[in-house]
C-alpha cells in the first residue's frame, strides 16, 4: 500500500517535472513573441509593407523592399541549396561507396559548424570579388552555403529510414534500383526532406551576418539579381543601431514581421507532411 | 513454356561467411515446392538467389547455375531487373508501399515498368486483387492507403502487386507468419489457386502448411539441402535420419 502510494507520488512529481521542463523549452518563445509584439506591433501598419524607408531624419516609410528582399534571398538559396543538398543527401544514404561517403558527411558536419559570417567570406571571394559588386546573388550563394549541411544530413537521415523491406519489395517486382529511389524511397522519406528543407529555410530565414558583405542591403526596391538587395536582418540591424526612436520602432516591427515568417514556413512544413499517405509512421 | 528451375551447385556469401553449400534442386513447374529447415539455415537465402534478390545485400556473393527457361540467370549478359520481372517475390512481413493507395500498390509494378494506360491498368490491377482473394474486401477503397488494410489484407496486397506484372514464377518467404490461421488458410487457399498457372516456391516454418500445400518439400539445414523430394514421401518415409529428427521435432 504504502509503496504504491510512494510510486504514485513519484509518478506525479515525475510529470510536473517534465511538464515544466517541457514548458520551459517553449517559453523564450512566447516571451520572445510578446516582447516583439509589444514592442513592435505599435509600428505595424499598411505602410510598413507598402513602403521603401524614408530617408534619414523623416518619420514613416516602411520595410516593403526588405521583406521582398528576404523573400526573393530564401528563394534564390533555396534554388541553390536544396536540389544539391536532397540529391546530396540521396547520395550519401543510397552509396554502397564507403570513404567518399564518409568524408563528404564529415565535411557537411563540419561545414554545418562554420560560423555564418565566415561563410559570407567565402561567398564574398566567390561571388562578390570577380563580379565587382554586392549582389542578391551573392547573398543567396552564402545562405545555401549554410543551408546545404542541413539539407543533406536530414535527407540522408529520412532516406535511410525508408526500410529496406520497401526497397526490396521495388526491386523484386523488376523496377530498375534508380526508379526504386525515384519513386519509392524518396516519396516516403517526402516528409521528414520536405520538413529538413524547412527548417534550413526557416535557419536562414534570419541569417544577418552572412548577407553584410553579400547582399549589402538597400534602400530601394529590388533592381536586378546582380544588384544589391534588401533583406529584413540587415535592414533590423541597420535601425536597431541608428539613433532615431522611429527606427528603433521600426527595427522592432521588422523583428516582428520576420519571426511571423519563420513561424509560417515552419507551420507550412507542418502542414504539407500532414494527411498526406502515411506522411507519418 | 514454364519449365521449372534447375538450380545446380548453388552457393551464396554473406562476406566471409559460407551460406549455402552446393545446393543442387529441381521445381517443377505449375506446383509448389516448399523449403523447411530449423532458423538460419539458409532458406531466405536460397530463395532470394532464384531472383537475384540476394546480391542486393552490399557484399553478399552467389556463384552457380539457376536455369530458369532454359537460361542461367546468373549468366554474365543477364539483366537482374529482367530476372525479378519474371520470378516475382512476397515477402515475411507485408510491405506494402506506404505512400500509394491500394490500387497503385498493386499498379506498381506495371506503372514502374512504363504501362501508362489506364484501362490495362484497371483491368490488371481487378485481375490480380482477384487473384490474390482480395478484391471483394478491398473493392470499394482502392483509393485508400494501403498500409491501411489488416495485415492479412496487406500480405494479399503483395501477392496481388507481385501478381499483377505476370510472373512466371513467385517465390514466397514465410508469407503467412505474420498471420493468424484463419488468414492463413486464405493464403494457402490462394496458392493452391495460384499454381495453376504459376511456379510456386514458397518457405515455410510450418510443417503441416508445407505437407498441406507443397507437392515437393526440401529439407535445409546449415546451409546444405539434406533431402528433397515429392512432401508425402519426406514427411511419411524420410531417407535421412536428420530429416526424421526435424520432422518429428527431435531437434529444431
Ligand atoms: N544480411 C546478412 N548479413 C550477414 N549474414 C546474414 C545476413 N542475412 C542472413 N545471414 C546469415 O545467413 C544464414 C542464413 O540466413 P537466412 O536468412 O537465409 O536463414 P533462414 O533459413 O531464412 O532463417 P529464418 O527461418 O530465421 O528466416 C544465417 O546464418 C544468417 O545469420
Ligand atoms: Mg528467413
Amino acid at each position: 500500500m504504502t509503496t504504491t502510494r510512494w510510486r504514485q507520488r513519484v509518478s506525479s512529481l515525475m510529470a510536473i517535472l517534465t511538464a515544466a521542463a517541457a514548458g520551459s523549452v517553449i517559453l523564450p518563445l512566447v516571451l520572445i513573441f510578446g516582447f516583439l509584439l509589444w514592442q513592435g506591433a505599435a509600428a505595424i501598419n499598411v505602410d510598413f509593407f507598402t513602403h521603401l524607408p524614408k530617408p534619414v531624419g523623416e518619420v514613416g516609410g516602411g520595410m516593403a523592399n526588405a521583406i521582398i528582399g528576404t523573400l526573393i534571398l530564401l528563394g534564390l538559396a533555396s534554388l541553390l541549396g536544396l536540389p544539391i543538398g536532397i540529391l546530396g543527401g540521396v547520395y550519401l544514404a543510397e552509396s554502397r561507396d564507403r570513404r567518399l561517403p564518409w568524408i563528404v558527411r564529415f565535411l557537411a558536419d563540419v561545414l554545418n559548424g562554420v560560423p555564418s559570417i565566415v561563410i559570407g567570406i567565402f561567398a564574398y571571394t566567390l561571388v562578390v570579388l570577380p563580379m565587382r559588386r554586392f549582389s542578391a546573388v551573392a547573398g543567396g550563394v552564402a545562405l545555401a552555403v549554410i543551408m546545404l549541411p542541413i539539407v543533406v544530413r536530414t535527407t540522408e537521415e529520412m532516406v535511410r529510414l525508408v526500410p529496406a523491406s520497401l526497397r526490396e519489395a521495388g526491386l523484386a517486382l523488376g523496377v530498375p534500383e534508380w526508379k526504386v529511389v525515384l519513386r519509392v524511397v524518396l516519396p516516403t522519406a517526402r516528409a521528414g526532406i520536405v520538413t529538413g528543407a524547412m527548417v534550413a529555410v526557416a535557419r536562414v530565414a534570419g541569417e544577418t551576418a552572412p548577407l553584410l558583405f553579400t547582399a549589402f542591403g538597400n534602400r530601394f526596391w529590388h533592381q536586378g539579381l546582380d544588384q544589391p538587395i534588401a533583406a529584413l536582418p540587415l535592414q533590423i540591424f541597420a535601425y536597431a543601431i541608428a539613433p532615431y526612436d522611429d527606427w528603433h520602432r521600426q527595427a522592432w516591427a521588422g523583428a516582428l514581421v520576420l519571426i511571423v515568417l519563420v513561424l509560417a514556413v515552419s507551420l507550412m512544413a507542418r502542414l504539407v507532411t500532414r494527411g498526406r499517405v502515411g506522411a507519418v509512421r | 513454356m514454364a519449365d521449372g528451375i534447375t538450380v545446380t551447385k548453388l552457393n551464396a556469401w554473406f562476406g566471409p561467411s559460407h551460406v549455402l553449400h552446393d545446393i543442387d534442386l529441381a521445381v517443377a513447374p505449375r506446383a509448389v515446392t516448399a523449403i523447411i529447415g530449423p532458423s538460419g539455415c539458409g532458406k531466405s537465402t536460397f530463395i532470394r538467389c532464384l531472383n537475384r534478390m540476394h546480391e542486393v545485400v552490399p557484399g553478399a556473393r552467389v556463384v552457380g547455375t539457376v536455369l530458369q527457361e532454359g537460361q542461367d540467370i546468373y549468366s554474365p549478359g543477364v539483366d537482374p531487373v529482367e530476372v525479378r520481372r519474371r520470378i516475382g517475390m512476397v515477402f515475411q512481413k507485408p510491405n506494402p508501399f506506404p505512400t500509394m493507395t491500394v490500387f497503385d500498390n498493386v499498379a506498381a509494378g506495371l506503372r514502374l515498368g512504363g504501362v501508362r494506360d489506364r484501362g490495362v491498368l484497371n483491368e490488371r490491377v481487378e485481375r490480380a486483387l482477384h487473384a490474390a482473394a482480395l478484391w471483394e474486401e478491398v473493392k470499394d477503397r482502392l483509393g485508400k492507403p494501403g498500409a491501411g488494410l489488416s495485415g492479412g489484407q496487406q500480405q494479399r496486397l503483395c501477392i496481388a502487386r507481385a501478381l499483377a506484372v505476370e510472373p512466371e514464377v513467385l517465390l514466397m518467404d514465410e508469407p503467412c507468419s505474420a498471420l493468424d490461421p484463419i488468414a492463413t488458410a486464405r493464403i494457402e487457399e490462394l496458392i493452391l489457386e495460384l499454381k495453376r498457372d504459376l511456379t510456386i516456391v514458397i518457405v515455410t516454418h510450418n510443417m503441416q502448411q508445407a505437407a498441406r500445400v507443397a507437392d515437393a518439400t526440401g529439407f535445409f539445414l546449415l546451409g546444405e539441402l539434406v533431402e528433397f523430394g515429392p512432401t508425402s514421401q519426406l514427411f511419411t518415409k524420410p531417407v535421412d535420419k536428420r530429416t526424421e529428427d526435424y520432422i518429428t521435432g527431435r531437434f529444431g
